[in-house]
């Protein structure tokens, strides 16, 4: 199936938000993306019919609800190419970094003090870190970014040595849209020997993940970014290393066995998901991974890259726009741009009135819009239920906003 | 049971972005730097990033003139604009108790609740002005 327009149209009739809410053109899909029926469904079907803790419960419906809970595992483990225990549920990307930064010393080579970042992370991906490097007196480093917003990856190969312990880096910012070489940044990282960790929260949706490709240590996404419900992320890591990783939480089903003085850890993946986990969550992210499949991977990539140069090429033409594009490429399903004396907000408020939804502000990037000398940008962010027309309606708007600002 | 919501309704937007606001953000009234100001401060605002700048001449315990400048949506510039008018000419005790109903009544427009941070900007930065310069004079 090739995505066309036509097409689109039968895909958001999946998407109840859409029936609820006419005339909503939705273009803030990097910050959650509208869920379909199948995923809402599989949530509420099993509360109705299935719902049970999982694990010990040795009575038919707790050992469903184990079943549904790890097979929808395995379903996300085949999906980014992951073996089976290396995926590790959590809330959200924030909190997969968050136990990386809390878990990871054991992993980290001695004489080894700094952490290599990049300067278009997210807020999830360096405060975690920040606090990391005062807690352990490490220093941190960034990898510059270019003129055209790309990544320098020979400042990379510089920044990078004999006293890097870590390198993260965001696979797509999320407020400039730039999709890094992470293959390449693990490389490096490698060459050099440090921890390697992927923030894949923009990326996983939009195009295809294999972990054993990119070759990283670690990679964290959230579901609620990849049509699943709010509440459940992944982290991955490789086996060896969450083995030698201490656990993030402690309390009930991470441990093998407990006395009143000590406890022994459970095996991957339980160690690292203390307490009763968001099992409705897990089956709703399972659940989106078989829509996003049956959409197909190369299918939604192919798409959203015809909606980012459909709108490029016409958002252009507005006068007094400033765009924070690449040059190199236009390869993903997210721009940012300004309009010449108008704010951010205002841009986002007065597009809401035509009924859509973008946002507009520091997208959780402070240190870059700073460094960018702004304070903000507006964002455009596709997802597969887009359509030309969502683009001609936005453009229409614009040049309407325009004529307030610039007339 | 499912009750459809109109997405048209929004009237607010319309509402808040009336011409004489947009006026404001164009022409904005007190805008710059007074030469030789008592009193100085800064604000920034963590959730849009933007900045205000304050310049307050002080007379008698009343505010006899006042400038700001500084990069802003509409709504905060306008803001700024009917807030530094306002006080003019007013005691620093009464300028301390100004709040967010004071500010709706001058704006005239309805705000959301996401936006309100935005028209409150300035008031805060005057006010902190005040208090930080009042302590440290007296």
């Amino acid at each position: 199936m090739q995505i066309n327009d036509k097409i689109v149209k039968k895909i958001k009739k999946d998407f109840p938000i859409f029936e609820n809410n006419p005339g909503l053109i939705y273009l803030d899909n990097a910050a959650t993306s509208q869920k379909p029926l199948q995923v809402i469904d599989s949530i509420t079907s099993f509360y109705k019919k299935e719902n049970a803790n999982i694990h010990r419960g040795f009575y038919k419906l707790s050992e469903n609800a184990t079943k549904r809970y790890e097979d929808s595992r395995l379903i996300i483990e085949k999906f980014i190419n992951a073996e089976h225990g290396e995926v590790i549920f959590t809330k959200n990307t924030t909190e997969s970094i968050n136990l990386l930064s809390y878990c990871i010393t054991p992993l980290i080579k001695e004489g080894r003090n700094e952490i290599l970042l990049t300067e278009m992370e997210h807020h999830s991906n360096l405060v975690p870190w920040q606090e990391f490097a005062k807690r352990h007196n490490f220093k941190i480093k960034f990898i510059k970014i270019k003129e055209d917003f790309n990544l320098d990856y020979d400042d990379a190969n510089k920044e990078i040595g004999e006293k890097t312990a870590l390198i993260s880096m965001v696979h797509v910012s999320n407020s400039l849209g730039i999709v890094n070489d992470v293959k390449k940044l693990v490389e490096i990282g490698k060459r050099s020997g440090a921890i390697t960790i992927v923030d894949a929260a923009q990326s996983v949706s939009h195009m295809k993940i294999d972990v054993k490709e990119i070759g990283c240590d670690f990679l964290a996404f959230s579901g609620h970014k990849m049509l699943a419900p709010f509440g459940i992320g992944v982290l991955y890591g490789k086996k060896e290393l969450l083995e030698k990783m201490i656990p993030f939480n402690f309390g009930g089903d991470m441990i093998k066995s407990v006395s009143y003085e000590n406890a022994t850890y459970n095996d991957l993946p339980m160690k690292f998901e203390a307490g009763t986990q968001n099992i409705a969550g897990v089956i709703g992210l399972a659940e989106a991974i078989k829509y996003l499949e049956y959409i197909g991977m190369e299918n939604i990539k192919r798409w959203e890259k015809e909606l980012l140069v459909y709108s490029v090429n016409k958002i252009r033409n507005i006068k007094g726009i400033k765009l924070y594009l690449s040059n190199v490429d236009l390869n993903s399903s997210i721009f940012s741009f300004n309009l010449n004396n108008a704010h951010p907000h205002d841009v986002v408020t007065l597009l809401d009135e035509d009924g859509i939804a973008i946002r507009g502000g520091h997208h959780c990037c402070m240190p870059l819009m700073n460094k960018l000398g702004i304070s903000g940008t507006c964002r455009i962010s596709f997802s597969f239920y887009n359509n030309f027309e969502d683009i001609d309606k936005l453009i229409n708007s614009l040049n309407k906003i325009n004529q307030i600002f610039n007339r | 049971m499912e009750e459809k919501v109109d997405f048209n309704l929004n009237e607010t937007a319309k509402d808040m972005y009336k011409e004489y606001i947009l006026e404001l953000y164009r022409n904005p009234n007190n805008f710059g730097k007074l030469k030789k100001p008592t009193f100085e401060h800064k604000e920034y605002n963590p959730l849009c990033g933007d900045e205000i700048e304050i310049s307050i001449l002080i007379e008698n315990e009343c505010v006899k003139d006042i400038n700001f400048r500084g990069k802003g949506c509409v709504l905060s510039i306008a803001a700024a604009s009917l807030i530094t008018d306002k006080i003019k000419g007013m005691n620093i005790k009464d300028v301390l108790i100004l709040n967010k109903d004071d500010l709706l009544n001058i704006l005239q427009i309805p705000i959301t609740i996401t936006r309100l941070k935005c028209i409150l900007l300035p008031l805060e930065a005057i006010k902190i002005c005040l208090r930080k310069n009042g302590k440290s004079s007296s």
